[in-house]
C-alpha cells in the first residue's frame, strides 16, 4: 500500500468534517473519492498534503507517518496535488509555472545564482529541458512562453496537472479535475490521466462528481458522506448501493 | 532557441554595464557639480528602490521598512568612517561610549558592515513576521522604522541624539554610487531570474499553490527581505558619505513613503520600473524647481510660489496612476518590451 489513511478524524471547532475514516490506496491504482458536497473530500486532501493536521489518526505514505509535516516537505516526499478551482501563478508564463514544480529539484544555492556560477547555468538548463519535456508530453510546448492565465480553461487544467507532475510525484491528488469541462474535454482528460499513470509511474487519488468519468477511470472508489465512509469498492457497484443512493438523493423509505 | 536567448540576455547585460560605465564617466567629466549631486541622489535611490521592489513588488509582501534599514546602514557607516578626532568634539549631549570613538574602518568595509547589520536585523524580524500571513509585515515594519528613529534620538551615547553625526568624510562620488547601483541592479535581476526569484513571484501570485509545489515560502520571503535590507543598508551608508552629516529626522516615514511612490509609479514588481520611477521622481522634482520661481506666463508676471512644483508633481502622479494603474511598466521588464516589439514586427 502506497498510502494508508488510518482512522483519521478532523474537527473544526464543534464540527466533525471527517470521522474515523480509514482506507488504503494500492500502488498504480486510480482511486476515486466521491460523495455529496460537504462530505469532507477536500478536507481529506488537505490532510494528506499537510495543510491540515488531523485531530486524531495517521496518514502513512510509503510506510512513513507524514501527518504533521509541513506541506512543502510532503511534496518532496512524492505527493503532488491540483486544486478544485484552478490556481496557476497568474503573472508567470506557462514554462515558469512548470519550473516552480522543479524548485526543490534545482541544485544550486542563493549565492551561486547571484554570481551565475556554472552550476547555476547547467542546473537551469537541465530543469528547463525537463519542463519542456513535460509540456511536450501534454502537447503544449508551443504555449510555453504564453502567460498561463491567457490559456483556455481546459488548457489551464492541463498546465495545473503538468505543474504537479513536475514535482516528480509518486502519488497525484486531483481535486475535481473535470469540473467545468465539456464532455469531449472530460474524455480527453481521462485519457491523459490513464496515460500519465503508466508513463509517470503514478498512483492517482481523485475527487470527482462526474460519475461517468469516475466509472470509466477509477479502479476503486470510496464514498464519503458527512465525514463517514459509506461505501468502498468498485465504482460500478457504488451506483447500485442503497446507502450511496440515499446519500445523494435522500432516503425515500423513511420519508 | 534556448541558448540563443541566454546569449541575448548576456548581451543585454554587457551593454547595460557598458552604457552605465560610459554614462558615469561622461557625467563626471561634463556635468556641473549640481547635476552630479542629483545623479548621485538618483543612483542611491535606484539602489533603494530596486531592493525595496524585491520584497514589495516581486515577493508581494507589503512592507514599510526602508527608512529603518537605511538609518541603520547610515549610522553604521557614519560611525565607522568619521575620524575619532572629528567624533570627539561632536558629542555635546553626553559622553559617547569609548568604543564609539575607537571604531574605524575604510569605506568598503563600512558599507558592507552597514548592509550586513541591516540584513541580520531583517533575518531576526522575519522569524516572527513571516510565520503569519497577511498585512502583519506592514505593521511590524512600520513600527520597526519608528523604533529605529526613536533609538537614534534616545541613545545619544552612540548616535549623538538629535544632533546627529557630522563631518563624515565625503567618500561617495558618482563612481561609487553609480557602480554600486549597477551591482545592485545586476544582483537583484540575477536573483529574480533564478529559482529563488520564481519562488518569490509564486509567493506573490498564490502562496498556497506555491507551497503545494514544494516551495519553502518562508525561505523565499526571508531571502527577499534580507537581500532588500542589505542593499538598503549599503544605500544608507552611501547616503551618509554623500551628505556628510546625518540626523534622525532624515529617516522618518516620509523617506519610506517616497520610495513607495517610486516603486508604485514605476510598476510594482518591475526592476526596470523601479529605475524609471526613481529617475522620474528624483529627477522630475529637481527639474521642476523652475516652477517655484517667478515666471512669465502668457504675458502675466507671476510671483515666486514656493511649493508650486510639488502641486504640479502631485498632479502628474495622480494622472499617471489614473491612466497607468499598474505604473509605468506594470510587471514588465525591459526585456519583455523588446520581445513584444520583435513579435509585433513580424
Amino acid at each position: 500500500m502506497i498510502l494508508k489513511i488510518d482512522n483519521v478524524t478532523k474537527n473544526f471547532g464543534g464540527v466533525t468534517a471527517i470521522k474515523e475514516t480509514s482506507f488504503s490506496v494500492a500502488p498504480k491504482e486510480i482511486f476515486g473519492l466521491i460523495g455529496p458536497n460537504g462530505a469532507g473530500k477536500t478536507t481529506m486532501f488537505n490532510i494528506i498534503t499537510g495543510n491540515y493536521v488531523p485531530t486524531s489518526g495517521e496518514v502513512i505514505f510509503r510506510n512513513e507517518a507524514i501527518s504533521g509535516l509541513k506541506p512543502h516537505h510532503i511534496v518532496r516526499k512524492g505527493i503532488a496535488r491540483t486544486f478544485q478551482n484552478i490556481r496557476l501563478f497568474s503573472s508567470m508564463s506557462v514554462l515558469d509555472n512548470i519550473l516552480i514544480g522543479f524548485d526543490f529539484q534545482a541544485r544550486y544555492g542563493f549565492l551561486e545564482s547571484i554570481v551565475r556560477f556554472p552550476r547555476f547555468i547547467t542546473e537551469e538548463r537541465r530543469i528547463k529541458a525537463r519542463a519542456m519535456e513535460i509540456l511536450d508530453y501534454f502537447g503544449m510546448s508551443a504555449l510555453a512562453h504564453e502567460k498561463a492565465v491567457d490559456l483556455s480553461y481546459g488548457q489551464q487544467r492541463k498546465v495545473e496537472i503538468a505543474r504537479a507532475l513536475a514535482t516528480n510525484p509518486d502519488l497525484l491528488l486531483l481535486d475535481e479535475p473535470a469540473a467545468g469541462m465539456n464532455p469531449s474535454e472530460t474524455e480527453e482528460l481521462g485519457e491523459i490521466i490513464k496515460k500519465a499513470r503508466v508513463d509517470f509511474d503514478l498512483t492517482v487519488l481523485l475527487i470527482e462528481h462526474d460519475m461517468k468519468f469516475v466509472n470509466q477511470l477509477c479502479d476503486k472508489v470510496l464514498v464519503l458522506d458527512y465525514g463517514k465512509t459509506i461505501f468502498e469498492g468498485k465504482p460500478a457497484d457504488a451506483i447500485q448501493d442503497p446507502e450511496v443512493i440515499a446519500a445523494y438523493l435522500g432516503d425515500f423509505h423513511n420519508d | 532557441m534556448n541558448t540563443l536567448m541566454l546569449k541575448k540576455e548576456q548581451w543585454l547585460k554587457i551593454s547595460f554595464v557598458a552604457i552605465t560605465v560610459w554614462f558615469i564617466w561622461f557625467s563626471n567629466s561634463h556635468f556641473d557639480e549640481y547635476t552630479i549631486r542629483i545623479l548621485n541622489n538618483i543612483a542611491i535611490f535606484i539602489i533603494l528602490a530596486v531592493s525595496y521592489n524585491l520584497i514589495n513588488g516581486v515577493t508581494g509582501q507589503f512592507s514599510l521598512e526602508p527608512n529603518g534599514f537605511v538609518a541603520i546602514g547610515a549610522y553604521v557607516a557614519a560611525l565607522l568612517l568619521t575620524s575619532p578626532e572629528a567624533k570627539q568634539y561632536q558629542y555635546a549631549i553626553v559622553d559617547p561610549y569609548p568604543f564609539v570613538l575607537t571604531l574605524h574602518a575604510n569605506f568598503v568595509v563600512a558599507l558592507l558592515l552597514g548592509g550586513a547589520f541591516a540584513a541580520t536585523l531583517a533575518a531576526c524580524l522575519s522569524f516572527p513576521v513571516f510565520r503569519v500571513r497577511g498585512d502583519y509585515l506592514a505593521i511590524v515594519t512600520l513600527g520597526f522604522g519608528f523604533i529605529i528613529k526613536i533609538l537614534a534620538i534616545n541613545v545619544p551615547e552612540v548616535t549623538n541624539g538629535s544632533l546627529g553625526i557630522n563631518d563624515i568624510p565625503e567618500f561617495s562620488n558618482l563612481y561609487w554610487t553609480g557602480g554600486i547601483a549597477m551591482i545592485a541592479v545586476i544582483v537583484v535581476l540575477n536573483i529574480i531570474n533564478s529559482k529563488f526569484g520564481r519562488a518569490m513571484k509564486a509567493v506573490r501570485d498564490d502562496e498556497d499553490a506555491a507551497t503545494a509545489m514544494g516551495v519553502n515560502t518562508f525561505k523565499a520571503k526571508t531571502l527577499a527581505f534580507c537581500t532588500s535590507a542589505f542593499f538598503e543598508g549599503v544605500g544608507g551608508g552611501l547616503l551618509a558619505a554623500l551628505l556628510t552629516s546625518i540626523s534622525p529626522d532624515l529617516f522618518d516615514f516620509f523617506f519610506t513613503f517616497q520610495l513607495l511612490i517610486i516603486i508604485v509609479l514605476g510598476g510594482l514588481g518591475s526592476t526596470t520600473g523601479a529605475i524609471i520611477g526613481t529617475v522620474l521622481v528624483m529627477g522630475g522634482s529637481e527639474w521642476m524647481r523652475f516652477l517655484d520661481e517667478p515666471m512669465n506666463l502668457l504675458g502675466y508676471e507671476t510671483t515666486a510660489m514656493p511649493g508650486m512644483r510639488m502641486v504640479v508633481f502631485s498632479l502628474g502622479l495622480i494622472l499617471i496612476m489614473l491612466f497607468a494603474r499598474e505604473g509605468v511598466m506594470g510587471k514588465r521588464e525591459l526585456t519583455d518590451l523588446l520581445k513584444w516589439r520583435r513579435k509585433g514586427g513580424k
